[in-house]
């Protein structure tokens, strides 16, 4: 492994430039409501972020990729309703594999 | 939030190492959940000609999965730094949602340890502190302790996959790709307020999946969050929802 450590001028400055524009979006989030006066709404709508978010990351997955994930998105679902989060997964998991050697 | 406040019992004995290490635990299973993508993504890189040591410096400085992967396919030699600064500024836009949404739970974080909690803010961590803050106080301890594991796990990962390379041809093995996806679900359960959650849920899921057939890239998660999120301020209403914190 000669070449471990080689560091590349512009792949340097694109990396630097990537950390700069996603550290942005990180903390503007931050400094948009430090800044800003939110309205009733505004905060309302604030606290729809979490769910709305973590449904848009997984919809693709649920609904579109086949009927094994569809299913067994819906088995982990139930599974979340009495089973702590490492359990959850666990079943969640076990289900995919199971369903997708069944069903493909 | 409007979820139940109920003030847990604080704990007497250095409180602040054991919210630590309860980050640590709560985070442990994502952590490893990441061990497929990042080897991934550091034998995809290596591929691409760069070497472990850019390899680590992307994952340290940049730490976010999928602008990554976004650089790896817009990757040209010599690199463009406008271009790929671009792609990962627009990418990871959704950050400023996750953001705007945390920093209403901060209120033990002295400011200016803030601009350092953005810092390693990623989707996963970020929804561990977010389900936290639903149920206690978020600690600047419990924070760190989720976000130092996860973000070490996404360093060593990756740079370990540039180094050995090829070890993993596809996460979708032995169901690697769903252990994210079982979480966010799990996740999500603790969020359900009622039927207007379910609203959110439909908005969101819809136009996301939308999104993910229609679009290139990853813009379907920002399309779907905004979709929740406007129908909940379409379903606001001042007389009943006037100061819901």
């Amino acid at each position: 492994m000669t070449d471990a450590f080689s560091l590349d001028g512009a792949t340097l400055a694109a990396i630097v430039a990537m950390s700069v524009m996603t550290y942005l979006t990180r903390v503007g989030g931050f400094v948009i409501v430090r800044f800003l006066r939110l309205g009733a709404r505004a905060r309302y709508a604030l606290a729809a972020v979490p769910p709305a978010v973590l449904m848009a990351v997984i919809a693709p997955t649920v609904f579109a990729k086949g009927p094994a994930e569809a299913l067994a998105a819906g088995i982990t679902a139930l599974a979340a309703t009495r089973l702590p989060m490492l359990g959850t997964i666990l079943v969640g998991t076990a289900a995919v594999v199971g369903l997708r050697l069944a069903i493909g | 939030m409007t979820a139940l406040n109920t003030p847990l019992p604080q704990p007497h004995r250095s409180p602040a190492r054991e919210e630590f290490v309860a980050g640590l635990v709560a985070i442990l299973p994502a952590m490893i959940a990441a061990a497929p993508i990042g080897l991934l993504y550091g034998a995809l890189a290596a591929q691409k000609g760069l070497s472990p040591l850019e390899v680590f410096l992307t994952s340290t400085l940049v730490f976010a999965g999928s602008s990554q992967f976004v650089a790896l396919e817009l990757w040209t030699e010599p690199a463009d730094w406008i271009g790929l600064g671009f792609a990962a500024l627009l990418v990871n836009s959704r950050h400023l949602l996750l953001g705007a949404s945390l920093s209403t739970k901060l209120g033990l974080f002295p400011r200016w340890v803030i601009p350092f909690a953005a810092f390693p803010m990623a989707d996963e961590n970020w929804a561990m502190a977010e389900r936290r803050a639903a149920t206690a106080p978020l600690t600047p301890a419990y924070y760190a302790g989720l976000s130092a594991l996860f973000y070490c796990g996404w360093v060593l990962w990756t740079t370990l996959g540039s180094l050995v390379g090829a070890v993993v041809r596809d996460p979708a093995t032995y169901g690697f790709d769903f252990v994210f996806t079982a979480m966010f679900i799990a996740l999500l359960a603790g969020f359900w307020k009622g039927s207007r959650t379910g609203v959110v849920l439909a908005a969101s899921g819809l136009v996301a999946t939308l999104a993910k057939l229609t679009l290139p890239g990853a813009w379907y998660v920002l399309a779907g969050a905004l979709a929740g999120i406007a129908a909940a301020a379409l379903m606001f209403d001042p007389a009943t929802d006037g100061e819901a914190a």
